[in-house]
């Protein structure tokens, strides 16, 4: 029990960043993103609490997480709102440091409103390919997919990424 | 191509905001909220999470708080905005009615009886350290129920400042030394240099002539016996001895 607590207290610590950069990837706003995060994380808690020992201590942490945090985003916008892009970052705590000025510059180059008019399934795996820098292997593990569809799914993202920059070329 | 994943890479390096992991670990339990609340005891910080009030403590600011809180409870902690309803619980605790929950997980199974066992003590009322031991199964602990009171993480609200010394010397106070226990103690209506002085001349408990009981003297059921009905009494065996059984409600010796 203290173990599993002492535990959960460093995959808060280490994967914080990386769940909240993953939830703003794919629902486009910081107070999502921060709900994601913390949903995840608490999920993965309760999760904990009731694995063996050996489950938990075999955990491939990330792809684990990463494949919760994909569920969890999942559900909140199933059939209910479509992912908002928040351009002005008018949440009162996000004092825009480095990260947050890196981020509103691909925001002006409108790589975040490109995400979120890809289909969920091409949006997913383009954002643990290429956000989160998982290799292919997790990415997979975490959509729950073979390996070969996580690619194919990576590489048509991408093409409809840029086909969509190209579309608002023409217009 | 390049400028795309490039792009993406950026959204990647972005940080959790300020605080994210402690409001995480608060809501998973595992890490505590406190704020500073004004008392009838003046102003004391109290830290709780999902399982009720852990510690509690009157400094003289947030920073020794948590110092405190670090060394003695050893769990993450942040300021946070209390329950709606904490303020009055607290409120109530104070003035004797009994509907806090507490977080004790951090102590020994003794300790943890210890304090839930004063927790019975009704306020306007004390008990000798040797009637926690003998209450908890332990007759033979009476120190060891004083050092588990002393390091009370919730003095106040779990009442470790109604136990005090059979001969009536007050003993020491975690929440503040004697002088804070005397204080409290005055406050909730214990006549405190009229017990001492029956104490120093050995005088322990009061005997009810008309009804043949006798208990502490600070029992609701002492405290309302007429005067002339009053008998004072130095042990069990001269209680016996002249006809009395113990109070069942105070309990001066098992009833």
């Amino acid at each position: 029990m203290e173990g599993v607590e002492r535990l959960f207290e460093r995959m808060v610590h280490e994967h914080q960043d990386r769940l909240y950069a993953l939830g703003y990837a794919l629902t486009g706003n910081r107070h999502d993103a921060e709900e994601v995060a913390q949903d995840t994380l608490l999920k993965a808690y309760r999760a904990l609490l009731t694995y063996p020992p050996e489950r938990v201590r075999d955990l491939k942490q990330r792809a684990w997480l990463h494949r919760i945090a994909v569920n969890v985003a999942r559900n909140r916008h199933r059939g209910v709102r479509p992912p908002v892009v928040e351009l002005n970052g008018s949440e009162p705590d996000a004092a825009p440091g480095p990260e947050a000025q890196a981020i509103d510059r691909a925001l002006v180059n409108g790589v975040m409103s490109s995400l979120a008019s890809l289909p969920p399934r091409y949006r997913e795996a383009v954002v643990l390919r290429y956000v989160q820098d998982l290799p292919y292997g997790e990415v997979a593990e975490a959509l729950d997919v073979p390996v070969g569809t996580a690619k194919s799914d990576v590489h048509r993202a991408l093409k409809m990424l840029r086909g969509e920059n190209d579309d608002r070329h023409h217009e | 191509m390049t400028a795309i994943t490039s792009d993406l890479k950026k959204v990647g390096s972005l940080k959790a905001p300020a605080g994210f992991a402690a409001r995480v670990l608060a809501s998973a339990g595992l890490a505590d909220q406190y704020a500073r609340f004004d008392t009838v005891l003046g102003p004391v910080f109290v830290a709780w999470n999902r399982i009720g009030v852990s510690a509690a403590m009157r400094a003289p600011n947030p920073l020794e708080f948590e110092e405190w809180f670090a060394h003695d409870v050893r769990r993450p902690l942040i300021a946070g905005e209390p329950p709606a309803d904490l303020e009055a619980k607290i409120a109530d605790q104070l003035n004797g009615k009994r509907r806090m929950r507490f977080d004790l997980r951090g102590l020994t199974e003794f300790e943890q009886a210890v304090l839930m066992k004063a927790l019975e003590i009704p306020r306007g009322q004390v008990r000798p350290y040797s009637w926690i031991a003998r209450e908890i199964g332990h007759p033979q602990a009476v120190r060891a129920v004083g050092t588990a009171l002393a390091n009370n993480p919730i003095p106040y609200f779990i009442p470790c400042h109604r136990v005090i010394r059979a001969d009536g010397v007050i003993g020491n106070y975690g929440g503040g030394g004697p002088e804070a226990k005397k204080e409290i103690l005055s406050l909730e209506g214990v006549r405190l240099p009229k017990l001492q002085e029956l104490a120093r001349h050995g005088l322990r408990y009061e005997g009810v002539r008309s009804t043949k009981v006798y208990c502490y003297p600070t029992c609701h059921h002492a405290k309302r016996a007429l005067e002339k009905n009053v008998i004072w009494l130095h042990d069990a065996t001269e209680a016996k001895s002249k006809g009395f059984r113990p109070c069942k409600v105070c309990r001066p010796e098992a009833a």
